[in-house]
């Protein structure tokens, strides 16, 4: 997106408040409620309410970044997993079959057992991915945060919900992570399938380890291709925090609500929080575009098409 | 709580959610069906001619495309009783939201699809001496959408789940109708589990369908 989004910011705010002057929509804006501290109460304002939608901020920002730890790491594992097409054999020791048999991952050769751990790793990626893409984030984090604590053992229960800190927080980052890992490892298999196999031919013609061929070739190019699917998955999270304020997170679009029911200055506080939401996107935007640019390979077309 | 999986419960609430989730399917086809109109509007108007439509189209996408959902919902659940100068019911301004959100991600599904059409047709249609409308019309967004598909069946599954996001303001869709058994009977975890595998049996079959749609597109 090569637009300026400051500039549409701007724009969109002197819309909304001319529409709000004029036309059909009178709407009374009182700006220096949200401006108002703690010790101009008797001006009828209850809170220092500037200072909770920033604060509401810091909470989204948190979240973000803390579910995208969780995001980025396990979702790459799980990318890179799906994308195991060669099976990888383990010798079960100790044991010989008398017969020949195969049976899915599990077979025999010369009498050996032989185990397929890539049909497993592979089986399990596949099966996280849909599961975690399917079902709608706001019930996977009421599972996470009403269910979840009942089904596992009555002490960790307990833990769960009341003595670790911040409970509602880190139920919301591990939620929001572990979705996002689902969307991060989809952008991860795209990107290394990408890549042209003889890439991965040459690399492994030349004597790499499967692992080398991972760590040297196919990762570097794949991750230099995502950054911009990436980046939308990033702002995914970054918006979808605002869900953790079913759950009590004071986030900040649950900021905004609180607001609205302690002063009625509703839409003050809506419009701080959308002029927030854009500014912050489009400084991830803008910073992605630049990392973008420093990790561009000379010469490689994908690149700079998009 | 009570241990133990109670299977009951789920049974005799059967119809009560099953009102819920038709609240759901219903504000998900209206969404998509406005969306993609509006959506298609919006593309229109970014691949114009006019400079000012294509800005003010581009606007309002990148606008809605920066907002998380549940603020879009929260504005327009207060923003529309204040325009019409009455009170509407929560179904109507949380449709509204919908369409306007999911307008953003439509135009430029149908931006990408109407691209997609070679430039060759549009050249032919013109040379038949077609209009600009019967040309979109006839001859490229029948196109447009057909190479579509797959991605705008992906969008629709996206909306089917956020539709669950419409419990923020309390309207009773399949989600909410589960909470408002799940808190009056103290059964949580039967019906979050329940709400869970329904969402996710809908949304697999959909998405099972749309990779087969999408095998047969690349065989063509």
């Amino acid at each position: 997106m090569k637009w300026g989004y400051l500039r549409i910011g701007m724009i969109l705010s002197v819309l909304l408040l001319l529409t709000g002057c004029a036309g059909d929509f009178r709407y009374n804006w009182q700006w220096e409620i949200l401006a108002c501290t703690s010790e101009d109460i008797e001006a009828g304002c209850i809170g220092p309410y500037l200072i909770w939608i920033l604060e509401g901020l810091g909470w989204t920002i948190a979240v973000a970044s803390a579910a995208w730890v969780i995001a980025f790491s396990l979702g790459s594992v799980i990318g890179i997993l799906r994308t195991l097409t060669e099976p990888i054999l383990w010798v079960v020791p100790g044991i010989k079959s008398p017969i020949y048999f195969r049976f899915g991952p599990i077979g025999t050769t010369k009498g050996q057992i032989l185990i397929d751990l890539g049909w497993f790793l592979h089986g399990f990626a596949n099966l996280y991915v849909t599961i975690f893409r399917n079902v709608p984030l706001l019930v996977q984090l009421f599972l996470w945060y009403f269910v979840f604590p009942e089904i596992i053992s009555d002490e960790a229960g307990m833990w769960l919900k009341r003595g670790m800190p911040l409970p509602e927080f880190w139920t919301a980052v591990v939620c929001m992570g572990l979705y996002t890992a689902s969307r991060v490892a989809e952008q991860v298999r795209a990107g290394i399938d990408s890549i042209s196999k003889g890439q991965s031919y040459a690399a492994m013609a030349v004597g790499l380890t499967p692992v080398q061929v991972y760590r040297y070739v196919l990762l570097p190019v794949a991750f230099r291709i995502i950054i911009p699917p990436l980046t939308s998955d990033f702002l995914g999270v970054f918006k979808n925090s605002s869900l953790a304020l079913t759950i009590g997170v004071l986030e900040l679009t649950a900021m905004t609500r609180q607001i609205e029911e302690y002063s009625y200055a509703g839409f003050e506080a809506f419009t701080a929080a959308t002029v927030l939401y854009i500014l912050v996107t489009a400084i991830v935007m803008w910073g992605m575009g630049i990392v973008e640019r420093r990790a561009r390979i000379p010469g490689m077309i994908s690149l700079e098409a998009k | 709580m009570e241990s133990g999986f109670d299977y009951h419960i789920v049974f005799h609430s059967i119809p009560f959610l099953a009102k819920g989730m038709w609240l759901t399917l219903v504000l998900t086809f209206l969404g998509i069906c406005g969306g993609l109109v509006f959506g298609t509007l919006l593309a229109l108007c970014r691949l114009g001619k006019y400079r000012v439509l294509a800005f003010v189209a581009a606007t309002y996408v990148n606008f809605f495309r920066s907002m998380p959902l549940i603020l879009v919902i929260f504005w327009f659940y207060f923003l529309i009783p204040l325009v019409v100068g009455a009170e509407v019911g929560a179904f109507q301004s949380v449709l509204i939201a919908f369409i306007m959100f999911e307008a953003a991600y439509y135009c430029e599904i149908m931006r990408a699809g109407i691209q997609s059409v070679k430039l060759g047709q549009v050249h032919a249609g013109e040379a038949l001496g077609l209009t600009y409308k019967q040309n979109m019309q006839f001859v490229v967004l029948p196109q447009a959408f057909r190479n579509m598909i797959p991605i705008l069946i992906s969008q629709a599954i996206v909306l089917f789940q956020d539709t669950a996001l419409v419990y923020v303001v309390g309207l009773s869709d399949f989600l909410y109708s589960a909470e408002i058994i799940a808190n009056s009977e103290n059964r949580l975890m039967e019906m979050y589990i329940t709400v869970a595998i329904v969402y996710f049996a809908i949304c697999l079959y959909a998405q099972i369908k749309v990779r087969n749609l999408q095998k047969r597109f690349s065989h063509e």
